[in-house]
């Protein structure tokens, strides 16, 4: 993955796979502590305490878990190499939270990238799932909470290319606003 | 800043516009492989292509929707498309120029693009 946005991408769809109908996205992208976090976290069907231990090896997966497959190695992995911590934790019937860190000046440390192109995907895809993205810098943060978008559209689904679009544009000004000057 | 007002307006905007298109029955999907696979070869931007083209170009009858890995892994990004009445096209290692020209022959002008299908690629 070229991106930690693609990770993003990834691991949410873990969620919507574990049919979760709420998954907190956050995102810290921080100077002063010099850190980067990732966090997903989800209400969708959560794993065993014996399938946790085994998810971060790609080796245990099998066809039939495909759902899991490479994603989480991958992401952990990426994690690891730029100076940050994994973690992962899950209940059955709870849900499941996934957890990055990254130093972020670390010169092995991947871009964040196109953050607005993995949420647009994500709400395009599962427009019927609450997706509440919080996104943190030095300088304050935003939230994007669906359930208000949908709550004002009223009917009309989110995923209509129009309110992908005003999505898209939200995100992108809020993230500039935000970003270190 | 963008307000929620522009969002209450383009639901005014689109309102009739859905309301109509309840009424049509099935009509083209076009489905992106969106695992793990598909993300890293690069399917963000073909999904992403093909949803502004169909935007752009109001295709009323076509929807696009995600799933997870076809199984040819090495071909992604995959993209499927169900015609009602066709035998479904499968096309392979696509990217977003060749999105853009599914869209215009194949979901436009229902003409197959050959060379980008997994017939062609296999």
């Amino acid at each position: 993955m070229k991106e930690l946005s693609l990770h993003l991408l990834d691991i949410v769809q873990n969620s919507i796979t574990a049919g979760a109908t709420r998954i907190e996205i956050g995102i810290t992208n921080s100077v002063s502590q010099d850190l980067v976090e990732i966090s997903v976290k989800d209400n969708g069907c959560g794993m065993s305490e014996e399938f946790v231990r085994r998810v971060t090896d790609p080796f245990t997966t099998t066809r039939t878990t495909r759902k899991v497959g490479l994603g989480i190695p991958l992401f952990k992995l990426a994690a690891e190499t730029a100076g940050g911590e994994f973690k992962i934790a899950s209940e059955v019937g709870k849900g499941t939270l996934v957890y990055a860190s990254f130093q972020r000046s670390n010169i092995d440390r991947p871009p964040l990238g196109d953050l607005k192109g993995t949420l647009i995907t994500l709400i395009q895809g599962a427009p019927k799932i609450n997706i509440v993205y919080t996104y943190v810098t030095d300088r304050g943060q935003f939230i994007l909470d669906t359930e208000e978008i949908r709550e004002i559209m009223d009917g009309v689904a989110i995923n209509e290319p129009e309110v992908l679009n005003w999505i898209g544009e939200f995100i992108r000004e809020n993230e500039a606003e935000l970003a270190a000057k | 800043m963008k307000s929620i007002a522009e969002l209450k307006e383009i639901r005014e905007q689109m309102q009739s516009r859905i309301n109509m298109r309840k009424e049509e029955d099935e009509g083209i999907r076009v489905v992106v492989g969106m695992a793990t696979c598909g993300i890293a070869a690069g399917a963000r931007p073909v999904l992403a292509t093909f949803v502004d083209e169909i935007g752009r170009r109001n295709l009323q009858d076509v929807t696009v929707s995600q799933t997870g890995c076809i199984g040819v892994c090495r071909l992604e990004p995959i993209v499927e498309i169900y015609e009602p009445g066709k035998e479904k096209v499968t096309y392979v290692k696509m990217d977003p120029e060749k999105a853009a020209r599914v869209v215009s022959e194949h979901l436009v002008n229902h003409r197959v693009v050959e060379e980008y299908t997994i017939g062609a690629a296999e």
